[in-house]
């Protein structure tokens, strides 16, 4: 067996995995080992795989992700807090061949910009919507969503989350599901490689769903917050994996195309 | 019988030294560096070069986009 | 050319918007506005220009998916009531700090709170004092006839898109509700994205091409020097359109020894006054702001130096009172007259007010 050099390994024609041509160079602000970095790299590289950068409005949130539009070099809106369906909506009415999605955090989706999501998806909107759930307002400094588990500890949940005081964490992508206008509904994560590969299978169809007009595609991303969560970035994935997984299990919950008024008749008949 | 050997280019200045890598690769290549970068972070190095396949998995859960993969077939 | 119609000044929003080839309306129903979004649905602008009208889930979806659309750079708009336009305050800050022209219309109701359905003119102060937070303006229309919620239709838009602002047409149930003849446009086309480029720049959201930057569309400014440089390239446009895009008009002002400066339905009202007055013997003329922002300060400025004193006559407590207070700077009386909670002063009303509170009164 013929050893090799790692200088011949490290070669422009072996390269097999590098930074998507549309992630920018600006250094993220994102904390060590947040999800936010690998969910904007797995829709840039959707982006760069399907070839449309020239085609794709990006609507980024309040929240963490405000500043998204600095590392995905595409066009960009930046949305008032929840309101990113609303935005996406109207630019995917206006520009119906362009691909439109949002990014939102759970704080965003989930609590304030709850009715804009779910009208945005009952109206059937042929849009993308990528929606990272860690649990916790990150941005203003760890404080409770909706998404909060129960007896989880936040900065407005010293003492865990208590239903009596918060009632109980959102399952907003189960809501979602139920709507006939959305097309397919997954919940995802990112924190192995497996998990990986599977999201950006996931991205890339709700980003083809587009073409074939057949509704929302709704993405969920359960993901970690290190800072808020007082974990490490390890610690996190596996704290994530322990209890997130158990109240919002990974898989599809919904792959179909929104229902015609033909089979709404057929309930009111 | 082909052997498959891999390399990986980590941007030190820009990793964060979150340590995900380290728990990906599937062969123990990874560590985190003992020195610190201008940010203070200890980024991640290639501590057994010899072990890499070039799998890419260290790129993929990348948060950063600092890693590049190389592979070759020997 | 164009056509003569007899029609709602709430359908001729509606009808003048399709007519000018906007490209998309998103609305919420409330009263007394609501005939503008009926009269979208029913014409089926879609199938004839294309234009988009979406019935949004509340006033902060619509104002919102306004943002949507004027980020890509296309004409559209919105209406509502008092409640529906406080619902949307967020929203209008969003869209001046990120500079987006698009169009407003409020047909105002009297406040506060629920308030009542009828006509007021209680929201002049946050038409004009921009009325979300933050440093900024709007361009305010201010109709006075069906005609006029006509033709500020394209005024709003052609002033939007100048200035990358929102225009926003203020008007009130009588205009809203009422029926008069009109002269509506012919139909012209909708801009192509490459007409947008060409006549405005290249700063939409239309897909990132390979000689730019992504286009970014944001009011966020993390470091506080770039926001107050932002804010002072705000305030140098406003003042630019302060200089350039007073629009006003006047009754009987050659003789006139007292001024009415009334502005929308109240402007009527006092055209119906001055009839009264000069009956008496009185000579007053009427100052109507055709945009109360930006307001004709230097001419009401210019008039005190003619006049004994000024009535603004306004649907309201007394709102713009004080921007005519501002531009006379104590020289001459000035009062205000109104009623409000949805009553229309009656032209008798106003004659009495002025010569109790500026004849009188001297």
């Amino acid at each position: 067996m013929a050893d090799i050099d790692i200088k011949d390994i490290i070669k422009e024609e072996n390269l097999i995995y590098t930074k998507p041509k549309v992630i920018t160079d600006t250094v993220m602000h994102y904390c060590p080992g947040c999800s936010h970095g690998v969910a904007h790299k797995l829709v840039a590289e959707v982006i760069d795989d399907m070839d449309i950068q020239d085609k794709t409005i990006g609507i980024s949130p309040v929240g963490c992700s405000v500043l998204a539009y600095n590392y995905l070099d595409i066009d960009w809106q930046q949305a008032a807090h929840g309101r990113a369906p609303a935005l996406a909506t109207a630019a995917k009415r206006l520009m119906p061949n362009h691909y439109v999605f949002t990014y939102q955090g759970d704080g965003d989706l989930a609590s304030i910009g709850a009715a804009e999501i779910l009208h945005a998806c009952n109206r059937g909107e042929n849009i993308t919507v990528i929606f990272i759930n860690n649990a916790i307002y990150g941005m203003t400094g760890g404080q409770m969503a909706p998404t909060t588990l129960v007896g989880m500890k936040t900065a407005t949940s010293p003492y865990g989350r208590s239903t009596e005081l918060n009632g109980y964490p959102l399952k907003i992508t189960e809501l979602i599901a139920q709507l006939p206008g959305v097309a397919y509904v997954t919940r995802q994560s990112v924190h192995t490689p497996a998990a990986v590969r599977k999201t950006k299978k996931a991205i890339r169809k709700g980003f083809e769903n587009q073409d074939k007009k057949i509704g929302t595609s709704f993405i969920e991303i359960v993901s970690t917050c290190s800072s808020g969560w007082k974990l490490s970035p390890v610690k996190s994935n596996e704290w994530m994996e322990e209890h997130m997984f158990k109240f919002y299990p990974l898989g599809d919950l919904k792959d179909s195309e929104k229902e015609s008024e033909e089979s709404y008749k057929k309930y009111i008949e | 019988m082909a052997k498959v050997r891999g390399a990986i280019v980590v941007d030190q200045e820009r990793c964060k030294g979150c340590g995900i890598c380290v728990v990906a690769c599937p062969t123990g290549v990874i560590q985190l560096a003992k020195q610190v970068n201008g940010k203070g972070y200890n980024y991640a190095v290639m501590d057994k070069p010899e072990a890499c396949i070039g799998c890419a998995n260290c790129g993929q859960v990348c948060p950063d986009s600092v890693i590049s993969v190389y592979r070759v077939k020997i | 050319m164009g056509e003569l119609k007899l029609m709602k000044g709430n359908e001729v929003i509606a009808e003048a918007a399709i007519r000018y080839g906007c490209d998309g309306y998103f609305g919420y129903p409330i009263t007394p506005q609501s005939e503008v979004m009926e009269t979208l649905m029913l014409q089926k602008p879609w199938e004839t220009t294309g234009m988009v009208v979406v019935q949004a889930e509340s006033e902060v979806a619509s104002i919102n998916m306004l943002y949507g659309g004027a980020s890509c750079g296309k004409r559209v708009f919105t209406s509502s009531s008092s409640p529906g336009i406080s619902l949307m305050l967020e929203g209008i800050s969003y869209l001046a700090g990120a500079e987006l022209p698009c169009l407003i219309v409020n047909v105002v109701r009297g406040g506060p709170g629920l308030g009542t359905i009828q006509p007021s003119q209680a929201d002049y102060n946050q038409a004009t004092k921009g009325g979300g937070h933050g440093d900024y303006q709007t361009i305010v229309l201010a109709p006075a006839s069906v005609q006029e919620m006509n033709d500020h239709v394209g005024l709003g838009f052609d002033l939007a898109f100048k200035y990358r602002i929102p225009s926003l047409i203020l008007t009130d149930g009588v205009i809203g509700q009422m029926m008069e003849k009109v002269v509506v446009e012919d139909q012209k086309p909708r801009w192509t994205d490459e007409e947008i480029k060409e006549k405005y720049g290249d700063w939409a959201t239309t897909g990132k091409q390979k000689n730019r930057k992504g286009n970014i569309i944001t009011s966020l400014a993390l470091e506080s020097e770039v926001m107050e440089k932002h804010n002072i390239h705000l305030q140098k446009k406003y003042r630019e359109i302060e200089e350039n895009e007073v629009l006003f008009e006047e009754f009987q002002t050659e003789d006139a020894e007292y001024l009415f400066v009334a502005y929308g339905s109240s402007a009527r009202v006092c055209q119906k006054a001055i009839e009264i007055a000069r009956a008496k013997g009185i000579k007053v003329g009427l100052l109507r702001p055709i945009l109360v922002w930006p307001y004709p300060k230097k001419r009401v400025s210019e008039l005190a130096d003619q006049v004994k004193g000024m009535l603004s006559v306004e649907m309201s407590a007394g709102q713009m009172v004080i921007d005519v207070k501002l531009a006379v700077n104590g020289r001459i009386p000035v009062e205000h007259f109104g009623r409000f909670g949805g009553i229309i002063p009656s032209p008798a009303e106003v004659v009495e007010a002025l010569e109790q509170k500026i004849i009188g009164g001297k």
